[in-house]
């Protein structure tokens, strides 16, 4: 068989998420880096130890990625609703809070001031995706009455039920004034014992990991404790990677297909086959669940928050990552949320850069200083100064951009980073000819 | 009295003041290729929007083997065996053309939503012996050339063919083709033409045919109907309603 193309010879590879040995090693690469970024791993090939992407295992980096993580699971659940099936929702946020709530009751800590009967993450995980999956149901019906603008609508509503619900169950939430304390990232068997795995302090990796050190040893460099943030990150990126499995699976069999074929064509839909109402059903239970999940670690991974927490702004930050990252697809929903959170620390990093060149002096200096104000009585768009400034502080800024940006790409690139990541890859594809 | 496969008993369906279908009765028997033809506004596409429960008829009764499809859901209706291609072509456009045809399968098919997401034992196994019937499909209707594309993107003659696919694909016992062969040039004509008597011959579903190609109609239909206004005026095989004065005078009216 040498020299022959790589020809598919079973529907079963041709449909296999990763058909290519191309995408399967790059994947594979991939994922390799990013568990090796926390561990500040290097690999040493001779005298010298390469640490790609270094940078980011510096903790507040980490700390981004893990949120990357934790967002990118409640926008696949999102993205299964909107992008998917159709259903325009502004209702995420909700569902999230009753993820973080049911997680509170259920793995809070026992006999403190707020519910908590202190059970372990794989009770509460779970639980808080199916309780937010049940209410999700409960909100189904609607959208077989309405749909497009009208369910967005609704779906708002329900944001705001939500909050004043946090706000005023004193007992679970802790009411607006000081939030209450969360369930921790670490895996028990059972209430009170020490933990088996814990995610949330510094210390040696899982022992049996050992056996990788000495597996790879000799090229790759495994530090003997990790920090509290690598080990958050590796947990959410192992169960980012879970979510990602199962999204791609629901997209590519039958209730998937369900899905599109009703945001494409509900009447035709019906008519082929697929129940209208049970169909709806299915997608707010299942993209509810998601977000109940991530409900739940968000809130394990800030560990004290306030109802506020769950606001409009949140959905709305959701309905963001789908719609910059390209609504419909599983990548493009992960290009998304890697880009708004890593984005605004870019744009910071290159603020203080811009500053710290005026003040180095210099040929750039000046072309910096036009756009960096670094006095009171220095006009400029940013300025890195504490308190009152003639600039927009960045965080400001990053609010500006992230508004633009959003309209660029409703007005410019309806299918996202992801559509633009097809362009490019199509046009390399037929390179050096145009196509 | 004998059962037919499929028959309207005096249907009428009206839009507030409008009358669009008045006593229509006819039946359709087992394999048979039944056309309805009459001038634009005539009821033809109400017909199959009631048989599919789209709409819901004031008056009279619409039997499938015998049992009333009244008060049906459109999806229940489907899984009954109804299959219908549509006048304006409604695929799914973002969907390629494997997962329109695939959408076809629905009915035929049962994993969830859990099974699917899991990919476990079940639900891959049901995924390929779902790709192997649609294949069997695209390769019916010589579109194989075009299995990855997004509909939404290929020409018009195709994107019918297409839309034939994905109701083969529900393995109907009776299939509704809404005006195949409209706008299309000689060729594609032709090309539809052969693949309805193929249909018709290899897998033996019964079809209604509605269109507006006389050529077609009285080459290949067994026997035709006639509406107009909502209201039936002739019925009978393709050479007696060539012949029929009340369908010559509802084509070209009436001699002065």
């Amino acid at each position: 068989m040498r020299g022959r193309p790589h020809l598919y010879v079973s529907y079963e590879s041709e449909q296999s998420l990763l058909p290519t040995w191309t995408q399967r090693v790059i994947v594979v690469l991939f994922l390799f880096l990013m568990v090796l970024i926390p561990l500040n791993g290097g690999i040493e090939i001779g005298e010298r130890v390469f640490q790609p992407l270094g940078f980011l295992s510096d903790n507040s980096w980490l700390k981004i990625l893990s949120r990357v993580a934790i967002f990118g699971i409640g926008a696949l659940g999102l993205n299964i609703l909107t992008g998917l099936a159709g259903q325009v929702s502004l209702g995420h946020a909700f569902f999230m809070g009753i993820g973080a709530y049911t997680a509170a009751v259920l793995g809070g800590e026992v006999g403190k001031a707020h519910w908590g009967l202190g059970l372990p993450i794989w009770i509460w995980l779970p639980a808080a995706g199916l309780v937010a999956a049940l209410v999700g149901m409960l909100v189904a019906p609607t959208a077989v009455r309405v749909r497009g603008l009208y369910l967005a609508i609704v779906t708002l509503g329900l944001v705001f039920i939500g909050e004043y619900l946090f706000r005023n169950l004193v007992s679970i939430t802790g009411g607006s004034q000081s939030g209450r304390k969360f369930p921790e990232l670490e895996f028990r068997w059972w209430q009170s014992e020490e933990p088996a795995l814990a995610f949330n302090s510094d210390g040696p990796i899982w022992a049996p990991f050992n056996w990788l050190d000495w597996l790879l040893g000799p090229w790759i460099n495994f530090p003997a404790d990790v920090s509290e943030e690598a080990k958050t990150y590796l947990i959410l990126l192992v169960l980012l990677v879970v979510f990602v499995v199962l999204a791609k699976n629901l997209q590519r069999t039958r209730i998937g297909r369900a899905f599109m074929a009703l945001r494409d064509r509900d009447i035709a839909a019906e008519v082929m086959g697929v129940p209208d109402a049970k169909t709806k059903f299915e997608a707010f239970a299942i993209s509810s669940f998601y977000a109940g999940v991530a409900g739940a670690l968000l809130v394990a991974f800030i560990g004290r928050t306030i109802p506020e927490q769950f606001n409009l702004l949140l959905s709305v930050q959701f309905v963001a990552i789908i719609l910059i990252g390209g609504a419909g697809t599983v990548a493009g929903t992960l290009m998304g949320s890697v880009f708004v959170f890593v984005f605004p620390r870019l744009v910071q990093d290159f603020s203080v850069w811009l500053t710290e060149t005026v003040e180095a002096g210099g040929v750039l200096s000046s072309v910096a200083d036009f756009f960096v104000s670094t006095s009171l009585d220095d006009p400029g768009l940013v300025s890195t100064l504490e308190g009152v400034s003639p600039g927009l502080n960045v965080s400001q800024l990053n609010l500006v951009i992230y508004g633009l940006l959003i309209v660029g790409f409703l007005i410019f690139e309806p299918l996202g980073l992801y559509g633009i990541w097809l362009r490019i890859r199509n046009y390399w594809k037929g390179w050096p000819f145009t196509y | 009295m004998s059962e037919h496969l499929l028959e309207f008993r005096d249907v009428g369906l009206s839009f507030k003041g409008v009358k669009a279908l008045d006593g229509v009765s006819f039946h359709v028997d087992d394999g048979e290729l039944f056309a309805i033809i009459g001038p634009n506004g005539a009821g033809k596409t109400s017909t199959f929007n009631c048989l599919n429960g789209v709409y819901r008829p004031q008056r009279g009764d619409i039997l499938w083997d015998g049992k009333s499809l009244l008060g049906r859901r459109p999806d229940r209706i489907a899984k009954l065996g109804i299959a219908r291609t549509f006048q304006n072509i409604e695929l799914f456009a973002h969907m390629n053309v494997l997962e329109n045809i695939s959408l076809g399968r629905h009915v035929r098919t049962n994993v969830g939503w859990l099974a699917g997401s899991l990919w476990v034992g079940k639900a891959k196994r049901e995924e390929m012996a779902n790709r192997e019937k649609v294949e069997e499909i695209i390769d019916l209707l010589e579109i194989e050339q075009w299995r990855k594309y997004p509909v939404g993107l290929l020409p018009y003659g195709v994107q019918k063919r297409v839309e034939l696919g994905r109701a083969l694909a529900m393995e109907p016992k009776m299939l509704l083709l809404d005006e195949p062969v409209a706008g299309m040039n000689l060729e594609e004509t032709e090309d539809m033409a052969r693949f309805i008597l193929d249909i018709r011959e290899e897998l033996g579903i019964a079809m209604i045919l509605v269109e507006h190609d006389m050529g077609l109609v009285m080459d290949i239909a067994d026997r035709i109907l006639v509406l107009d206004f909502g209201t039936p005026i002739a019925t009978g095989l393709p050479a007696d309603i060539q012949r029929n004065p009340e369908v010559i005078k509802a084509y070209l009216g009436e001699e002065v």
